[in-house]
């Protein structure tokens, strides 16, 4: 008898479908101090889906990409990526860290932050060959900077650096992106881009997860939401997550029920 | 032989095998203290390295004792270089750990760490100076350094440990890279962080003792620091600015160990880095990327190139011009003659302007996207940043547009 089928006549189908997923968050708790930044969140991610995960500020939604990723430790809770530990299944997943956590004066080109995504897959002492710098040219354009490759990066609007972060994730070849605020503080151009850009990541089969801060846009742009207030509010498709009655719970009175009538809610 | 002609000499490694070697070693000291302190710079922890070189005086004073004790002359310089490095970490781990498991920030920690050390280090070396066994004299030199009757074996000691840091720096450049420019992605790729961290450090800490003979413990963090600094003025890319600051660093060694050579009375470390600093101040003149003369002299140009646009554009619209400068700058260019009035080169030249603001303007709705928009700064002709064809097709606009009205 098949372990699948094992599981499937005890009634778990669901664990098998979700078992390698992308992403699979189980009572995730992580605090700065003794105040739980993150408490208790579950969350599934399908592959190939687009993810908003959305909340107030403060609510923790970086901070619940960043406790997933190991980038801030967790106090407790279970984290599997394709259903492995983050550090076996590395090399399938980029991230895109916020835009203002790096200090853009740093001595670098745009092309040369972009093959900071090839160092993985290149190694740590081999020289670059011109193919990795095809490899990232080919990332620059895909984003519309490939005449800024030469610029030093502090000469660049903020919209200009989150597309140079996003190249850089995307020569990493990766099948799982998680991003952080993208659309943050950016102009209009630079937001089409951006979108066009994880449309086609989804496109490809690849599966997409965006800390998001634009209700308005919600609808638009993905197809599933995670809400999130410290705890987990609600997880699952737009159409039926992205409720009107969720957004109340996970916002409370911060949401004016004016704004809430403006979205084009399920 | 007089101090200019045994200090040419010795800079050609004239003045004998001995003096040529602690030159040759200051100069690798000086090329890892460059390189590795790039990073540190970089990483923005310059004072950690400030704590790391104060916390080795307790292990320089210890060592020595352990080794009078059991019989030795107590200045044997690898004896001395391993307490100092022992202690030093010591201090390093604590400033870590203080950071770490308490509230304190990290200069708080150094600064009590870094004067706590000192402090135990001092009251060592005064009870030395009391003990009747050893040969305590010169151990004082280790605050300020002297290359004064240095051994062949200590030089040598140097130079291979400057030679192997440097070599260390140049393996480890990508990860330290990484984790200078954003630790955070640089965790998700899998380097790990904290012990990256603890490499640099550590290669401070291995600079740091190589370098108490030659500079001293006082002066070393400039020797990683000002290089660096220095470097960052001619460069924008990390890989040239190591280069860049190993070789002010290594020159900086050379160059002082040579002086303090010629001239015995002249403390090896003071030397050396008024030396760094000599490139430094010169650097922060006179770069033509970031020093201060280039950058004022570009802000100047910069600001001519507004006022004779913004001037040319108020003589399209004739609206008139109040302000000195633009008039100043139109009247030497021969756009306007002395009462204000355009000249026909100028009434040429606001029409261009004007025509090419109108351009800009349909330019920037038709191709909202297009990188030539992002990059336009207001000033640079359209036939620079625009194919002939795309011109072509904007004038097209225009002209229907002003067809449609008229």
């Amino acid at each position: 008898m098949s372990n699948a089928k094992l599981v499937a006549e005890s009634g778990k189908i669901v664990d098998v479908a979700a078992k390698d997923a992308p992403l699979t968050v189980r009572g995730l708790t992580v605090s700065y101090g003794n105040k739980p930044a993150v408490f208790s969140v579950d969350a599934s991610i399908p592959a190939g889906s687009m993810t908003a995960i959305i909340g107030p500020n403060g609510a923790g939604k970086s901070t619940f990409l960043k406790g997933a990723l190991g980038v801030v430790p967790r106090l407790s809770g279970e984290v599997r990526i394709f259903g492995k530990l983050f550090a076996e299944a590395r090399d399938r997943v980029a991230y895109v860290p916020q835009r203002a956590s790096v200090d853009w004066d740093f001595p670098a080109r745009v092309i040369d932050v972009v093959l900071m995504g090839l160092y993985g897959s290149v190694g740590l002492f081999r020289l670059w060959r011109s193919r990795h710098r095809e490899q990232a040219m080919d990332c620059l354009e895909r984003v519309g900077m490939a005449d800024f490759a030469d610029r030093q990066i502090g000469q660049l609007s903020g919209g200009q650096q989150q597309r140079v972060f996003l190249a850089r994730a995307l020569a990493q070849n990766a099948e799982f992106y998680l991003l952080d605020e993208p659309f943050a503080g950016v102009d209009a151009a630079t937001e089409r881009a951006i979108v066009s850009v994880l449309k086609e990541l989804k496109a490809e089969g690849r599966t997409v997860v965006c800390v998001h801060h634009d209700l308005s846009t919600v609808p638009e742009y993905f197809d599933r939401v995670l809400l999130i207030n410290v705890r987990r509010i609600a997880e699952g498709p737009v159409e039926t997550t992205f409720t009107a009655e969720n957004l109340q719970e996970t916002y409370g009175g911060r949401l004016a029920a004016t704004h809430i009538d403006e979205l084009h809610l399920a | 032989m007089s101090f200019i002609e045994y200090f040419i000499s010795a800079l050609f490694l004239q003045a004998g095998y001995n003096s040529a070697l602690v030159a040759v070693g200051a100069g690798l000291l000086g090329l890892s203290a460059g390189s590795a302190g790039a990073f540190i710079f970089l990483r923005k922890r310059a004072l950690v390295s400030d704590a790391i070189s104060h916390a080795t005086l307790p292990g320089v004073g210890l060592a020595f004792m352990i080794m009078v004790a059991f019989g030795s002359d107590g200045r044997w310089l690898p004896g001395l270089i391993i307490g100092s490095a022992v202690s030093s970490a010591i201090g390093l781990l604590m400033v870590e750990w203080i950071t770490r498991k308490t509230r304190l920030t990290e200069d708080a920690a150094i600064g009590a760490v870094l004067s706590v050390f000192f402090g135990f280090g001092i009251v060592l070396l005064t009870v030395i100076q009391t003990m009747s066994s050893g040969r305590q004299a010169g151990l004082e030199n280790f605050l300020l350094g002297s290359t004064a009757g240095m051994l062949i074996s200590e030089a040598m000691t140097i130079a291979i440990a400057g030679a192997l840091a440097a070599a260390f720096v140049f393996m480890l450049r990508r990860p330290m890279t990484l984790v200078a420019f954003d630790p955070e992605y640089a965790a998700t790729t899998g380097v790990n962080v904290r012990n990256i961290d603890l490499a640099m450090m550590g290669l401070a800490l291995i600079v740091t003792v190589i370098g108490l003979k030659i500079v001293g413990l006082i002066l070393i963090v400039a020797l990683l620091i000002i290089p660096p600094v220095t470097a960052r003025f001619w460069t924008n890319q990390v890989g040239p600015m190591i280069g860049i600051a190993a070789g002010v660093g290594g020159l900086s060694g050379y160059i002082g160990a040579v002086l303090s050579a010629a001239e015995a009375s002249l403390p090896t470390g003071p030397i050396i880095v008024l030396i760094a600093f000599g490139f430094f101040l010169v650097s922060a003149l006179f770069s033509p990327l970031r020093g201060g003369l280039a950058s004022a002299l570009r802000h100047q140009r910069f600001q001519r190139r507004v006022h004779r646009r913004q001037g040319l554009l108020s003589l399209a619209r004739r609206e008139p011009i109040y302000d000195g400068l633009t008039l100043r700058i139109l009247r030497r260019s021969g756009m306007i003659r002395r009462d204000g009035v355009a000249t026909a080169r100028g009434r040429v030249a606001a029409q261009k302007a004007a025509r090419d603001e109108a351009r800009w303007a349909v330019a920037r709705r038709m191709l909202p996207d297009d990188s030539a928009i992002e990059r336009y700064d207001g000033l640079t002709p359209i036939e620079r940043m625009m194919t002939p064809d795309q011109i072509d097709e904007i004038d097209r606009i225009i002209a229907a547009r002003n067809g449609a009205k008229a």
